[in-house]
């Protein structure tokens, strides 16, 4: 799946986004990867990232099912990884999400030493990726570029939109939510931190940046796209 | 899916988050509706709106007393007060519309997991993309427009005519009647997505002839499309041949998956092994 791949922006605006993710190898039986991925959480947790996940049971910051109503008025936002790493039971994609160079150099870096023997992906601007191997003394081994939205891209709303709503390859986050979020911050009725806490519920991998959002929505604000 | 009439309070709030825009409060029964034909199945609003379990009779008191006074009472945006939505039990061929669109499950009804395949986030393990080759991911619907398998078959038909080899493990191909022309299963066409993905490999050269292939069926269907390539790099991590391609065809590359050659095959072990869910 390409579920990180086609996050609209520019190079620029994905400063503050690095997804790395460990996929192990679908259609080898018998490999025991759960502890490795695990691993890979535990160790995502010591660089302090925004978000980490599974396709199968979700990122950090979940849906409730038996919300208690006064929840409406103290929401809590803290994310859970831990309730990610315990909750890993089957090999799938595990990704980590890092708000800074620092920390997802740093984290590469570590993953190398390590050595799992896992496949391990960068998701972010083509130089932010490079700079990652660079650091870890690791040459490219493969490459998949995204070309972008085409085709009836009329049909696509405004880029602000856009920014928050690809964050979620996987399409669980509306454009129309997305506009929600930014409304309601535009109109003082929740701040960058609680419509972006909003949208990260909606992501089923884990994989939406909610840093990113808040520094989008916190632009929106102000700004027309 | 379907909402409970008799627990939907007409809130409002699910309206927002349906990627497909499939659902809205009719006028008449004073419910929120799902248009079935515009749902793509993808739980979005079972899986990601909180539930609450209250009482509709007292919820709705409450909304009709607060509207009477023209007072907006300012609940969370993402949750059903009263839990009101129901999965339905999804028979063929409407169940590859969740297969497609709710990526926590993963199907047995196209026999592949997942919308497409590994592409090159596994390549320093399978070796599938080549030095000099190019693996294609043409992804259509997203983001939020949706897509029919009857524009998923426009592509594959004009794929096809070019020669192109599908990916067999491609969820699309195994839905295919007849490979050799990119024909789908007739029985599905008129079922909508949230997307798809066709994955084809190439070679290098072939690039601007399969981009210029593309975006001439982008002007017969009524969605929009991603691509992505995949390439392997060169002993030294660069990528000398593919990228100066896409740049000469106009795209500019901003952002990418980096594989960074950590893979190798694994040792194997005595797991048991999970079955599939059903979709």
């Amino acid at each position: 799946m390409t579920n990180t791949l086609h996050r609209f922006g520019d190079a620029e605006s994905f400063r503050d986004d690095y997804v790395i993710f460990a996929i192990p190898t679908k259609g080898v039986k018998g490999q025991n990867t759960v502890p490795l991925l695990k691993r890979f959480f535990e160790i995502a947790v010591e660089f302090k990232p925004v978000n980490l996940g599974e396709t199968r049971h979700g990122g950090a910051l979940r849906p409730g099912r038996g919300m208690n109503p006064l929840a409406h008025w103290h929401r809590d936002n803290t994310p859970d990884f831990q309730a990610v790493i315990d909750g890993l039971t089957d090999p799938t994609t595990c990704a980590a999400v890092f708000d800074n160079k620092v920390a997802a150099e740093d984290f590469v870096k570590r993953v190398r030493e390590e050595d799992f023997g896992l496949s391990v992906n960068i998701s972010t601007s083509i130089d932010g990726a490079e700079q990652c191997c660079h650091h870890a003394c690791i040459p490219r081994h493969s490459v998949g570029y995204s070309l972008g939205f085409e085709g009836k891209t009329e049909k696509l709303p405004n880029s602000q939109v856009m920014m928050l709503s690809t964050m979620c390859g996987h399409g669980m986050i509306s454009h129309s939510l997305a506009k929600k979020m930014i409304d309601f911050v535009k109109e003082n009725r929740r701040t960058p931190e609680e419509a972006a806490a909003v949208l990260t519920r909606f992501c089923s991998c884990g994989v939406f940046n909610p840093s990113r959002a808040k520094r989008i929505l916190e632009d929106a604000r102000t700004k027309t796209n | 899916m379907r909402i409970n009439p008799d627990k939907c309070v007409a809130c409002g709030n699910c309206t927002y988050v349906c990627p497909m825009g499939a659902i809205y409060i009719d006028p008449v029964k004073q419910r929120a509706t799902i248009n079935d034909d515009e749902c793509v199945e993808c739980y979005t609003c079972f899986n990601g709106l909180s539930q609450e379990h209250l009482p509709p009779t007292l919820v709705r008191l409450v909304r009709k007393t607060f509207a009477a006074m023209r007072i907006r009472f300012d609940p969370e945006p993402d949750v059903c007060p009263t839990a009101a939505f129901e999965p339905n039990e999804l028979t063929w061929p409407r169940v590859v519309r969740r297969a497609f669109s709710d990526p926590r499950v993963p199907h047995e009804s196209t026999g592949v997991e997942g919308r497409g395949t590994e592409e090159v986030k596994t390549n320093d393990v399978t070796g599938r993309v080549k030095l000099g080759e190019a693996g294609l991911t043409i992804e259509l619907g997203r983001p939020g427009v949706g897509v029919r398998f009857h524009e998923i078959q426009e592509m594959c038909w004009a794929l096809a005519k070019a020669n192109v080899a599908f990916e067999k493990k491609n969820p699309i191909t195994s839905l295919m009647t007849d490979v050799p022309t990119g024909t789908l299963r007739e029985d599905i066409l008129n079922e909508k997505l949230m997307s798809a993905i066709v994955e084809i490999k190439v070679q290098a050269d072939r690039i601007e002839e399969i981009i210029n292939i593309v975006r001439e069926v982008e002007k017969k269907i009524s969605t929009v499309v991603a691509i992505g390539v995949g390439v392997r790099c060169d002993g030294d991590g660069e990528d000398h041949i593919v990228a100066p391609i896409l740049e000469k065809l106009g795209y500019k590359l901003e952002r990418a998956k980096t594989n960074i050659g950590l893979g190798r095959m694994l040792p194997v072990v005595a797991a048991p092994e999970k079955e599939l869910v059903k979709a």
